[in-house]
């Protein structure tokens, strides 16, 4: 009998399904995003009849409960296989032979990549990254996290899969997902128990909690760096009726890992920072934004959550404080947008992921248009050492406008990948010597594809604010690694990911994705790459957020780093066609079946 | 405070109220500022980006900026006209735009902001994307061919006619669409009327009534009689 | 000054950009004063030289068109685009939603009222149909373009004494037109 994890739904009632679902989250549209990700765990697709019911469910029009459902990309409106692929394709993962390995299972089971099989069973295609940078080539197999795939894993899951067997039945090993914690420092060695650093914050009052905040000189660590002592602030005097604290789980920026890891092993100190913002801000609840690609965390984090929950550390009176304060877990689908900020709140009350006009802020006007404060992961769990050991402590740590610690997370040519962890003011030669890096040095992207590209001569810089913020990405590439191609991929992911709101990114990022395709197919000509410098002056001032405003950086870095890269692919020093001309012929010649002289076009005259 | 409550645009003073946009303080003072996706009746969407202004050497959408005592505005500049021109282009490569054929062709906004900003050529290579077309309902029909993704249907339906008619949903440029609230997804099975305010806000030649077009005859549709910039500020 | 050199040409289109040229009426005349023709429907000369001036109508569809246009690129210092054909593809570019192979074959095998014996045609004598329909500057580099289907006699002139006398073209409201 066949009873892998998709095919569930044929064998129970779906309507029953969709009921229960809509029960669990008290038919609340704003719990959108967790009720359709449930409804397909159970039904392994989201139906046009699924969605009329669940609209019914949440008294919503029907077109907006779509709306939300075909934003995200882990959501399915046609049928899936039951065994769903998805190759994360980060240049990372490409490094380490991703595009080889899809290729051969597609091969084994004889599927084109994003075609699903005739008989229903299998899809496999690739997803923007997935977070395992330091233990690729990864994948998600019916979105469950399998790390450090090679051609072995890759015989013995196609079998698994012609088998149908099970998930659960798949090799342990398989889904182990490893910290790689490499270097230590402040936050890594926090030696705090649970409560410790609540318990001390609550003693200052929310007012000195907030002041020794601004003290630490705490800046945002999801890249942008405002002051995390004036967000809460601001977002404790605004007005409303209810305060909200948000993390930003969302860590989306390609070659981004390290929240991944402080929830795995740090979990306690993220809540508490939590716990301790709402306690600043004078909020009952907070939500963490968790990555869809993380949903195999989710059993473990509630865990943690249930034994705080009886530790007194969350729920009714905290601390037996007058302070009452509940976390709960919301999971996003597969778009990298959500991790801004406004972006991210839409996407928490039900709706696609598109970035708010600001102002009005999050401070103000956020979750269910409410006073609310989204941190970072790595910020909230920072707040913690702040709580316990006073502002001024930390603010000795780091560089004098890059207080405390930064966690990194290293990948690509290094001989050991992982999270580093750093005071403020680093090297990027002091990281690279620490994790090995292999041969020479020609490039390191760092805090993804939106941050910066730096070339050879400039490892001497500095990570922190004074110099090169970073969310913590940072990506090695040594001299055999072709910097265009490194391009071309963030180009990609930038088209895929624009959440297509505005003309500029919406559009921009796909020309601007063309015209990588037309150097790389060997059509290009100078004139593209004047269009690129084109396209990244119109983005980089008229689009909506940051996605747009920053998606041309990479090209812009090494178009003037790695120029090379781009002049050896230029076909001629003319106008050349994005298009072959001869092959756009085939179809007439084999209507035809001619092939003679006339029947040809010479690209080059 | 007796505070000036002006600003100045492209060199000229502009007064304003309290609260108002930069766009709707231009509006009211009779000057153009190139536009797709706002409009008067409704709360501004910010998507197009053709009101992108310099304000105080930043850029900024004017149909979303509140106006503020002292600002610098720079509009009708070589360089904001040009990013103008660039995004006109972006959008006529984006869908299928053949003005021939089109009845919106000399009533169109796109058109005619086009022909404001000298675009004489989309410029980019095509994407020719394939749209569909739904003529299911009796009294109007729907070419999707042609949709700018403004959004303004969608805010007409919801905010004037109270039906969730149209909604925008799908991400991206191959995604994001207006999405049809019916299960079939045929306007027909929606409960969409010739009479609705959506049926005739679309500045395109997407939501088309049946039965009426080609009225008027070429040389005196609204486009042809003044440029945009005369007719926009006039409204 | 002597006279500027200038060739016109018809690729995937219908004529009536030239037919539209020729509504400048007596000021054709004018012109003369101040051009010469080299390959034109006018002139009837096959294959153009050296020329100060390239004029193009319609998109390019088919192999032929690719080898005209690269005659005129090759030959005329300043490349113009005239026309909606030419400058995005225009009505035959709207066969680009359908597959060359379907057309083919609903044309000349599956429609109705055919010839017995009737097949697509593979004479060497016939240029073979690309893939897709461009406008010209998908395929070569296009210096200006003159849009309108056609534009109106009263746009080429203005558009042609600004280009000759040396000035960026300017169509002012009335003579820029899409349609």
């Amino acid at each position: 009998m066949r009873m892998s994890q998709c095919s569930m739904g044929s064998i129970m009632n779906v309507n029953e399904v969709i009921t229960a679902t809509l029960a669990r989250h008290g038919n609340d549209g704003t719990r959108l995003m967790q009720i359709l990700r449930e409804t397909q765990e159970a039904l392994g697709w989201l139906a046009p009849e699924t969605l009329t019911a669940i609209a019914e469910g949440v008294g919503w029009p029907r077109a907006k409960v779509e709306g939300t459902a075909a934003f995200y990309s882990f959501f399915h409106l046609r049928p899936r296989g039951r065994y769903c692929v998805l190759w994360s394709d980060n240049i990372t993962d490409r490094m380490l032979g991703n595009r080889e390995l899809m290729q051969a299972l597609c091969e084994k089971l004889w599927l084109e990549p994003g075609r699903l099989s005739e008989d229903g069973l299998v899809s496999v295609n690739t997803t923007s990254c997935t977070g395992m940078c330091d233990q690729g080539p990864a994948v998600l197999v019916n979105y469950r996290a399998i790390t450090r795939m090679d051609m072995a894993r890759v015989e013995q899951m196609a079998e698994l899969i012609r088998s149908e067997t099970p998930l659960d039945q798949w090799p342990a090993e398989w889904f182990k997902v490893e910290d790689n914690i490499r270097r230590k420092d402040a936050l890594l060695d926090h030696g705090l128990v649970p409560g410790q650093a609540l318990a001390a914050g609550m003693a200052r009052g929310p007012q000195g909690l907030i002041d020794e905040i601004k003290a630490s000189g705490l800046r945002g660590r999801g890249g942008a760096g405002f002051s995390t002592g004036m967000k809460w602030a601001f977002c404790r005097e605004a007005k409303g009726e209810a305060h909200y604290v948000v993390c930003n789980a969302d860590e989306g920026e390609p070659g981004t890992f390290k929240d991944r890891v402080l929830l795995t092993s740090y979990a306690d100190l993220v809540f508490e920072g939590m716990t301790l913002a709402g306690y600043a801000i004078g909020a009952q609840k907070g939500l963490m934004y968790l990555r869809g690609e993380y949903r195999y965390m989710q059993d473990a984090l509630e865990s943690v959550l249930a034994r705080r929950r009886s530790e007194r550390l969350l729920g009714a009176r905290i601390l037996d404080k007058d302070f009452d304060f509940d976390i709960e877990i919301h999971f996003g689908a597969g778009a990298y947008v959500c991790g801004e900020e406004s972006a991210l709140i839409e996407s928490l009350e039900g709706k696609p992921g598109r970035p708010r006009i600001r102002p009005p802020f999050p401070v103000t006007n956020g979750y269910l248009d409410q006073p609310t404060a989204v941190n970072n992961v790595e910020t909230l769990a920072a707040a913690c050492l702040v709580a316990h050991h006073g502002g001024a402590w930390y603010a000795q740590l780091g560089t004098e406008k890059s207080a405390g610690t930064k966690l990194l997370s290293v990948s690509g040519d290094v001989e050991r990948p992982g999270i580093y962890e750093y005071p403020f003011g680093v090297t990027v030669q002091q990281v690279l010597d620490d994790a090995g890096a292999r041969g020479c040095v020609q490039g390191v992207q760092i805090s993804g594809p939106s941050g910066v590209t730096l070339s050879a001569d400039e490892l001497g810089r500095r990570i922190c604010f004074e110099d090169i913020p970073t969310a913590g990405a940072f990506m090695v590439f040594d001299c055999t690694r072709d910097m265009f191609e490194v391009a071309r991929n963030f180009a990609h992911f930038f088209a895929h990911e624009s959440c297509g709101f505005c003309t500029p990114c919406r559009v921009g990022t796909q020309v601007v994705a063309r015209l990588m395709d037309k150097l790389a197919t060997n059509h290009g000509s100078p004139y593209d790459i004047d269009e690129m410098f084109k396209m990244h002056r119109l983005m980089q001032g008229a689009s909506h957020c940051g996605l747009g405003n920053s998606a041309c950086n990479p090209l812009f870095d090494t178009l003037n780093k790695f120029r090379p890269a781009y002049e050896r692919r230029l076909k001629s020093l003319d106008y050349e066609p994005a298009f072959d001309l001869d092959a756009a012929l085939s179809e007439a010649r084999q209507m035809t079946g001619r092939d003679d002289a006339g029947a040809h076009l010479q690209n080059v005259e | 405070m007796s505070e000036q409550h002006t600003f100045q645009l492209d060199g000229e003073e502009i007064p304003f109220a309290a609260g108002q946009t930069i766009m709707q303080a231009a509006q009211a003072a009779g000057k153009y500022i190139p536009h797709l996706c706002w409009h008067p009746e409704f709360k501004p969407h910010g998507s197009c980006k053709l009101c992108t202004v310099k304000v105080n050497g930043r850029f900024g959408s004017s149909c979303t900026m509140e106006a503020s005592a002292g600002q610098n505005v720079e509009n009708r500049t070589p360089e904001l006209d040009d990013k103008r021109r660039t995004l006109l282009q972006l959008l006529f490569v984006e869908g299928n735009h053949f003005c021939p054929s089109c009845e919106k062709s000399g009533n169109c906004l796109l058109q005619a902001t086009a022909y404001e900003l000298g675009m004489m050529t989309p410029h980019f290579d095509h994407f020719y994307p394939d749209r569909p077309v739904d003529a299911s309902h009796p009294d109007v029909m729907l070419d999707f061919n042609r949709c700018i993704l403004c959004s303004l249907c969608v805010q007409a339906s919801e905010l004037a006619d109270k039906k969730f008619v149209f909604v925008m949903g799908g991400r991206g440029m191959r995604g994001r669409k207006i999405i049809l609230n019916s299960e079939s997804g045929r306007l027909a099975d929606t409960d969409f009327s010739v009479e609705d305010r959506a049926a005739s806000i679309c500045p395109v030649g997407v939501i088309l009534k049946k039965r009426v077009g080609f009225a008027v005859p070429y040389g005196e549709r609204t486009y042809d009689q003044a440029p945009v910039s005369a007719v926009e500020v006039a409204k | 000054m002597s006279k500027l050199r200038v060739a016109t040409t018809s690729l995937a289109g219908c004529f009536g950009c030239h037919m539209s040229f020729l509504d400048i009426d007596e000021r054709l005349l004018d012109l003369l004063e101040l051009v010469e023709f080299d390959r034109s429907p006018i002139t009837d000369i096959k294959h153009c030289g050296p020329c100060d001036l390239g004029i193009i109508e319609g998109g390019v569809c088919n192999a032929e068109n690719v080898h005209v246009l690269r005659e005129f690129r090759k030959n005329c210092k300043i490349l113009v685009a005239i026309g909606a054909c030419a400058v995005n593809g225009g009505l035959p570019a709207q066969r680009n939603h359908l597959e060359l192979h379907d057309i083919l074959t609903a044309v000349y095998q599956t429609e109705g009222g055919l010839a017995h014996g009737v097949h697509i045609p593979n004479d060497p004598e016939l240029p073979l149909p690309l893939n897709k329909v461009h406008p010209i500057h998908e395929v070569v580099k296009v210096d200006y373009f003159l849009p309108g289907c056609p534009p109106s006699g009263d746009a080429i002139w203005k558009f042609l004494t600004d280009l000759i006398a040396g000035r960026t073209p300017h169509l002012g409201h009335g003579l820029l037109h899409y349609d």
